[in-house]
């Protein structure tokens, strides 16, 4: 079945404008469902759906669950751990055998990057990328989209800068593609060990000083720093990456304007940011989380093929 | 596929001595490659004639039209197509012993006859590695019973190349090696590597590296650049090449040894071997069809066909690689031809391995890149694939002169063919080329008169 996203959602970087736009439109009836006493409308009823782990994931994989069990699919939660997987079975082994029990979409999570796009090339099912290695992770680019409009009104000439390791950062790159594509303005600050050494050819501005990051920027997404990289030898120590880099309130209080903090979490407080931001009045984090159902919602429904102009009527009755 | 008249590759106008033998490995005690344009860049011949092989060597290079053969001499037409010395690889990866299940000597030694190669080089990174007379011997006897393209085989520069100690050069040259190397791993000391081109100097060989900086490249999967930013895949940088390539060459200038880089693949690699070679430093380097014709662009959609060590760069790498196989900077074309099984290469990208084969489809991508948007003519490919490497590696073969060995390639320049791994004689599928239309087929391959490969279509 041909919908308008295509069979998959791999990455952002091959979306349309159109498209991006379609699933935020999407998106928003799906928010009010969550606001319901029952939260559940039968658009997926009887699709299976199996989110495939193979990374430890407990925000991305629960919010995925909650979309699917919203939409009433059937849902089977496989983690690398304790299946076929940890025997040596090779990626494309276990996909087609879950295949072979007629399922309809995957959700895959897993440390390589390419790993999604792997499996979307080799199984019919619709498969959509919940984080592949250090490539994209296109509902946590898209959820973030959906709280910058929803607070902006449009991205149109925003001035978004990412902030800490993106190198190593899957969100990073789903941001930089859908940012952009929606016609912000993109800037990336970190220390050069942390950043990709090609980073100004994807057509972001650089800052290496948090400083001057913050005084450019109208909304910070500030990434998690994992903590391997310090061990890797990428930066000295999380005391001074905190001390030079860290997103403070300090900082932030030397700003032209207030900035929205985003963070895709889990948070290192007083790592990259310190909680009196994160909890701060401009914090728009938790609204992130609650954006992140609703965007997957719209991604489940459209990927079944469903119509875009009926997202609101698949909600069965709506007050809007 | 169009009908040629050719004797060669067309069986069905056969039935006469003079259409061939179309007995596939017959000896030919006497025979003509008649009316070929005869290449030897060896001897600065470019001329039509017909070239007489005897008793396994080369008799002579008649020129006169029309002169005609008594019955005991096979005479093969060649009209239309290039005769030339046979082509050489020094860098071939035949995985006999240890994986057999994906290439044997026998099996590559076929898929070089196939690919105009009338002697290969093998490389000692296989399972034991060859780094003993006795391994040494094992390949060359596999070799001659592959009733091939002839095999060399090179040993290890280090015992089980673990990058310690000294592997018995000696007695490995002794035993028929033509060179050490460690290739598929570098050289990470430098001291030892100091001490290889030292202690090669007795025996007369290069010491062949491949050049890369450990630290650097870890963990890397492609070439570092905007295409490894985008899919999320750790680099390589140039750097960790050219580091290496640098080092090497300070080492042959300090020893006096004879330093070969493998594979080459970046523009700064080039400048580097130009300053050594300028110094008359003995720096001879290779570089692979592959690095002449496709860009870091190729990896994209995560395609573990062009996952190969080193990385496929940019096209400004490329096109001073190309540039630097023009001016004999890159002294040598080589495959570094590395097959590998389909499961291994059907995964991950960060987990699949490195290398592609090569040896049937070097001489087209060459043609096709270089030779016909005229960044180098047929002479230099035929110096590049056959004299050069000869020299290099002081093998027999790579001339057409007279009591040279019948080592000779058939090929038509211009004839078109679409890639198909499934086709290959190779065990190996693992080729970025599945599909490309290219141009330049080899029609025969005859090694020490006899004749191990004819095309059939």
């Amino acid at each position: 079945m041909t919908t308008p996203l295509g069979k998959d959602l791999l990455a952002l970087e091959p979306l349309t404008p159109e498209q991006i736009r379609l699933i935020l439109d999407t998106a928003e009836p799906f928010k009010e469902i969550s606001e319901r006493a029952i939260k559940k409308v039968p658009a997926l009823r009887g699709s299976t759906i199996v989110n495939l782990f193979f990374e430890a994931s407990t925000r991305t994989r629960v919010s995925f669950e909650f979309a699917e069990k919203r939409l009433s699919a059937d849902t089977v939660n496989v983690a690398a751990s304790g299946s076929s997987v940890s025997k040596g079975e090779t990626l494309v082994d276990t996909a087609r055998n879950l295949e072979a029990m007629r399922i309809d979409m995957v959700v895959i999570r897993h440390s390589a990057s390419g790993a999604a796009q792997f499996l979307a090339e080799r199984i019919e099912s619709n498969v959509i990328n919940a984080g592949d290695g250090t490539h994209e992770h296109p509902t946590q680019g898209l959820l973030d989209l959906l709280t910058l409009r929803d607070r902006f009104g449009t991205l149109e000439g925003r001035r978004i800068c990412i902030c800490g390791d993106v190198l190593h950062s899957r969100v990073a790159r789903s941001n930089i593609w859908g940012l952009k594509k929606m016609g912000a303005v993109v800037g990336v600050c970190g220390p050069r060990s942390l950043l990709p050494n090609a980073i100004a050819e994807l057509g972001v501005e650089v800052f290496d000083r948090i400083e001057a990051a913050i005084e450019w920027a109208e909304a910070l997404n500030v990434l998690r720093l994992q903590l391997e990289r310090m061990q890797a030898g990428y930066i000295p120590s999380l005391r001074e990456y905190n001390r030079v880099f860290g997103v403070t309130r300090e900082r932030l209080e030397r700003a032209p304007r207030d900035l929205l903090i985003l963070h895709p979490g889990p948070m290192n407080r007083g790592v990259e940011i310190d909680s009196d931001v994160a909890d701060g009045p401009h914090s728009v984090i938790l609204e992130q989380v609650t954006n992140g159902v609703a965007v997957r919602m719209a991604v489940l429904y459209l990927l079944a093929g469903g119509a875009p102009e009926l997202a609101d009527a698949a909600k069965g009755g709506s007050d809007r | 596929m169009s009908h040629r008249e050719s004797g060669i590759g067309n069986r069905e106008s056969g039935g006469n001595r003079e259409q061939g033998t179309g007995n596939r490995g017959s000896g030919v005690r006497h025979g003509v490659l008649r009316g070929g344009r005869v290449l030897d860049p060896s001897q600065q011949i470019d001329s039509k004639g017909d070239l007489i092989l005897a008793d396994g060597k080369v008799e002579s290079f008649e020129t006169a039209a029309g002169a005609s053969y008594g019955d005991d001499y096979e005479v093969i037409d060649c009209s239309g197509l290039v005769v030339a010395p046979g082509f050489i690889d020094v860098h071939c990866h035949l995985r006999e012993p240890g994986r057999e299940d994906v290439e044997t000597i026998a099996t590559g030694a076929r898929a070089a006859a196939v690919g105009g190669f009338t002697a290969v080089c093998a490389m000692p990174n296989t399972q034991p590695v060859t780094d003993n007379q006795a391994a040494v011997g094992f390949v060359l006897r596999q070799g001659q019973a592959a009733n091939a393209a002839r095999v060399h085989p090179i040993g290890a520069i280090s015992l089980g190349q673990e990058g310690k100690s000294l592997a018995e050069f000696g007695e490995m040259v002794g035993a028929g090696a033509v060179a050490v190397s460690d290739d598929g791993r570098p050289v990470a000391s430098a001291h030892l590597m100091r001490t290889a081109l030292e202690y090669a100097r007795t025996f007369g060989i290069p010491v062949a590296d491949h050049c890369e900086e450990p630290t650097l490249a870890a963990g890397g999967a492609m070439n570092e650049g905007i295409v490894s930013a985008r899919l999320g895949l750790k680099g390589i940088p140039s750097e960790a090449e050219e580091i290496m390539v640098i080092r090497d060459i300070l080492l042959a200038r300090r020893t006096g040894g004879h330093v070969h880089l493998c594979h080459m693949s970046t523009k700064g690699s080039i400048e580097l071997i130009r300053w050594g070679k300028e110094r008359g430093i003995r720096v001879t380097a290779e570089a692979c069809p592959h690095h002449l014709s496709l860009t870091e662009d190729a990896v994209d959609g995560y395609n573990t066909n062009a996952k190969m060590n080193p990385p496929l760069r940019t096209a400004e790498d490329v096109e001073a690689v190309r540039d630097a196989v023009r001016d004999g900077t890159i002294d040598l074309v080589a495959t570094d031809h590395a097959p590998h099984h389909y499961d291994e290469k059907e995964r991950e990208f960060a987990d699949a391995p490195n290398g592609i084969v090569g040896l049937e489809t070097a001489l087209a991508v060459v043609n096709t890149w270089l030779v016909k948007p005229g960044i180098i003519d047929l002479t230099t490919l035929v110096d590049r694939m056959s004299v050069s490497p000869a020299t290099t590696f002081n093998l027999p073969g790579g001339s057409l002169r007279r009591g040279s060995v019948a080592d000779v390639t058939v090929f038509d320049a211009t004839r078109e063919w679409t890639v198909d791994p499934a086709k290959f004689v190779s065990k190996g599928r693992n080729s970025p080329y599945g599909g490309y239309s290219l141009y330049g087929r080899v029609m025969c391959t005859i090694v020490g008169g006899k004749i191990v490969h004819r095309a059939t279509g």
